[in-house]
């Protein structure tokens, strides 16, 4: 029998660089198309422009794509100490602030929030934090991973 | 738009992501885990086959708060729980009532569900009904 190794907990609150991503038309047609939506804002200039918007508007859920670079170093980071292979998704919140369209930049941090464990599972939690080129955060995500059998 | 009133419910989202879909979303979203973009690696690590990308249904959860309200820009806050997993070419069902309105903002508990079972518990959406 082998003892539960305890989570490692000295990277909490640990920051990583902030990435910049700069949001292209074509990336949110793509990424409108294959999560099924349909609102025209998000694929064409011209509705989204009659709408009020400067460009086609990314779905909220493209927060996914413009957090992703500044997340993997957290996960991926040593200190953090993340069992890839035992890793699943475990849960996922964003709050959004205005809306981000295409030639926005965004820039991301990403922070390691928590890191404990519960019922031999180790939970990993991290914080990224979205701003814009106007100072405005678009988007707050809190990522949580699980880990079995730590 | 649907009106978004207490004890009501959203029109429920219907899809059903076919056969390369996450493949698709694979390069759209920039995550090629070979979880769900490789057949034989998925069966090897003990998967029935190639399984949804978790963010991808939250976006099907997503889009069924966005349709509701009339616009990408009404959802404020979604937060989910993955349980098991999604499978292409099998319906996807998003379903959510409404908990309650304060402040001209609707808490939206949701679900989404395949084959019988909740592959997303417990999401909670905040839409402004403005």
């Amino acid at each position: 029998l082998r003892a539960a190794m305890p989570v490692e907990t000295k990277a909490v609150g640990k920051t990583y660089p902030p990435h910049t991503y700069a949001v292209g038309r074509e990336k949110v047609r793509e990424y409108a198309n294959a999560v099924g939506e349909t609102n025209p804002v998000h694929l064409d200039v011209d509705a989204a422009r009659a709408a009020g918007y400067a460009d086609v508007v990314a779905p909220p859920m493209f927060a996914v794509v413009y957090s992703a670079k500044s997340m993997a170093p957290a996960v991926l980071d040593p200190e953090v100490a993340i069992n890839l292979a035992l890793m699943v998704h475990g849960g996922q919140e964003f709050v959004w602030g205005p809306p981000v369209v295409a030639g926005d930049e965004i820039t991301t941090t990403a922070t390691v929030k928590d890191i404990s464990e519960r019922d031999g599972k180790g939970f990993y939690v991290f914080e990224t934090v979205s701003t814009n080129q106007d100072g405005d955060t678009v988007c707050t995500g809190t990522w949580t991973n699980i880990v079995r059998g730590v | 738009v649907t009106e978004l009133s207490q004890g009501g419910a959203i029109p429920d989202l219907k899809v059903t992501p076919d056969r390369y879909l996450t493949v698709r979303y694979a390069g759209a979203s920039g995550d090629f885990n070979p979880i769900h973009i490789d057949e034989g690696f998925a069966r090897q690590v003990g998967l029935p086959g190639r399984i949804l990308h978790g963010l991808y249904t939250m976006a099907q959860v997503a889009r069924a708060q966005t349709d509701a309200a009339g616009g990408p820009e009404k959802l404020r806050r979604l937060t989910v729980q993955f349980r098991g997993m999604g499978l292409p070419e099998q319906e996807i069902t998003v379903s959510g009532t409404v908990r309650e309105v304060r402040d001209g903002v609707a808490v939206v508990d949701t679900v989404a569900e395949q084959g019988g079972s909740q592959i997303i518990r417990n999401a909670e959406a905040e839409v402004a009904t403005g």
